[in-house]
């Protein structure tokens, strides 16, 4: 039985004071709002967002609720003031791949392209928490990435002097600036891989990954947004021209003249339905943590070379991000073979680690395009619209993609910064090489 | 990981294999002869389903010999499988439901 209850008095009094503001203090996480709801034995906690029935028609429908797709329907509602939009979730808010990623965030892309989108969406994330009236927890301590040989010593630097060019904040660092940045980093020159150097960007970092989606969840349901949970889109609508006219769910038929397809790794399963072939191909991508220490690690280091990424959550856990198995699967659980290959790059970089006791691994369904950059924009099905292949860094492009997305949806044509990554470049070749994508070799 | 029953040399761990992605794309016989659209859907496009899904597999560190399997994506579980340039045999029924449908 909760403490609070040893005096029924103060409960009654604190619940009637929550029940009165409820409406004010609904979305408000304050340490007044903690300590009233501690008093009250934390039963009186609001839900974050409506638990919608889906409505018979809207004027866009969103399928897919991930950060991607919340954030499309949030930059709906608030740029474009779409009110009578839905998202539909086939499962629930944050239990796919926002809850699943390594929560880094970063814009150092070599290609133009690339670099354009992603720092779009970082200058998004530095007022994010702002914008939502929602702690995201964008914590900025620098993402590192280190060279172990003379090829990451000239790619790295390319990236450098590409990401300067493009505005866009990168250094070098020598190993000794490198360990003076990240002091649990080995760099002795008799290290199995050495650090020769490393690229540092500053404004890169960490958020985390459940509030960016309870966050655009709180804040597109207050502009009116319908998120409707434990809905599953079975199928597409066609009216007589072959545009969509309606999507055909598991809670019944809904008309609508648009649909943003963000589904993530399922991407392919709806378009199928929709009678399209894509060029995705889904896998699984693991990620694991630790036990949880004390502060350890201050930044984001990364190394394509050994094949591994790290940092420390603010709970204290090492977040260590694994490759993709080699085979097309939706088990959402990679081999054990792949973790173990990452931790041991791991412990080879930061031997000190090697004793810590790895406490929970997951797998997430990752949509990896043949260029390793997504797809955002039109599709041969006119209304039909799709913002997938992400692959294995989406985390990081949360509120640029679903800005350009719910621009692209409304204007009906790709928003600028989107236009590269169209579907149609696939037979025009001009890809958009980020092979890179997730900092590690694929 | 895997345990992928090569038909030369029996149940086999996965880190023995290559995987080649999709089975049965062919190339298209007159490359010059086809528009830019055909000759990107042999290239990128993949049916990527949620279920029975034919697939190519290469015994790298074995018999080096490739073969075809047919595998459940949403299980894992290998179906069948058979030698390359074969037509892609229909699914054995799977014990305890249909492939594909957990």
């Amino acid at each position: 039985m909760p403490q609070s209850c040893n005096n029924p008095g103060l409960a009654k009094r604190v619940g009637r004071r929550l029940r009165r503001e409820a409406g004010r203090i609904r979305r408000s996480y304050s340490v007044g709002t903690l300590v009233l709801h501690a008093l009250a034995g934390h039963r009186r906690w609001h839900r974050q967002w409506r638990a919608a029935e889906p409505k018979g028609s809207y004027d866009a429908v969103i399928v897919g609720g991930g950060g991607h797709g919340l954030a499309t329907a949030y930059y709906l509602a608030r740029r474009h003031h779409m009110r009578n939009i839905a998202v539909l979730e086939k499962g629930w808010i944050g239990g796919g791949n926002t809850g699943r990623n390594t929560t880094i965030v970063r814009s150092n892309y070599l290609q133009d392209e690339s670099a354009a989108i992603y720092e779009h969406a970082l200058k998004l994330w530095e007022g994010l928490s702002q914008e939502l009236g929602y702690n995201v927890m964008l914590s900025q301590r620098g993402v590192m990435m280190l060279a172990h040989n003379q090829h990451d010593v000239h790619s790295l630097k390319r990236h450098v002097y590409a990401n300067r060019l493009n505005g866009i904040d990168n250094e070098w660092l020598t190993p000794a600036e490198a360990k003076a940045f990240c002091p649990p980093l080995d760099i002795s020159t008799s290290a199995r891989h050495p650090v020769l150097g490393a690229a540092l960007q500053r404004r890169g970092g960490v958020a985390r990954h459940d509030a960016v989606a309870w966050g655009y969840a709180c804040a597109a349901d207050a502009l009116g947004v319908d998120i409707v949970e434990g809905c599953e889109v079975m199928g597409f609508r066609r009216d007589a021209g072959g545009a969509v006219a309606g999507v055909e769910t598991s809670r019944g038929f809904i008309a609508t003249p648009r649909v943003g397809v963000v589904a993530a790794g399922h991407t392919s399963v709806v378009m199928a339905r929709a009678g399209l072939r894509l060029p995705l191909e889904s896998f699984p991508l693991q990620a694991l943590v630790s036990e949880p220490v004390k502060p350890v690690f201050p930044c984001v280091v990364m190394s394509n070379t050994v094949h591994a990424y790290i940092s420390q959550s603010d709970k204290g856990e090492l977040v260590i991000g694994a490759g993709t198995d080699q085979y097309v699967s939706y088990s959402q659980q990679g081999g054990l073979h792949i973790a173990t290959h990452t931790l041991e790059a791991i412990c080879e970089l930061f031997p000190q680690f090697s004793r810590l006791k790895m406490l929970r691994s997951w797998g997430g369904i990752v949509d990896v395009t043949p260029d390793r950059s997504p797809i955002i924009g039109t599709t041969p099905v006119p209304g039909l619209f799709v913002n997938c292949g992400w692959g294995t860094g989406g985390f990081k492009a949360t509120p640029g993609s679903g800005d350009v997305f719910a621009h692209t949806i409304v204007a009906g044509r790709p928003h600028p910064i989107a236009a590269p990554f169209s579907l149609d470049r696939f037979r025009t070749g001009r890809l958009i090489d980020e092979a890179a994508a997730a900092a590690v070799a694929h | 990981m895997l345990l992928l029953p090569c038909p030369h040399c029996g149940p086999r761990p996965e880190i023995e294999f290559r995987c080649g992605g999709e089975a049965h794309i062919a190339r298209p016989a007159d490359p010059a002869a086809v528009d830019d659209a055909a000759w990107a859907a042999f290239l990128y496009l993949r049916t990527n389903p949620k279920g029975v899904h034919a697939e190519r597999w290469l015994h790298a560190h074995g018999c080096q010999r490739w073969f075809n399997a047919l595998r459940d994506t949403a299980s894992d579980r290998i179906l069948a499988t058979y030698a390359m340039g074969e037509a892609r045999p229909e699914p054995p029924p799977a014990p305890g439901g249909a492939p594909g449908t957990r």
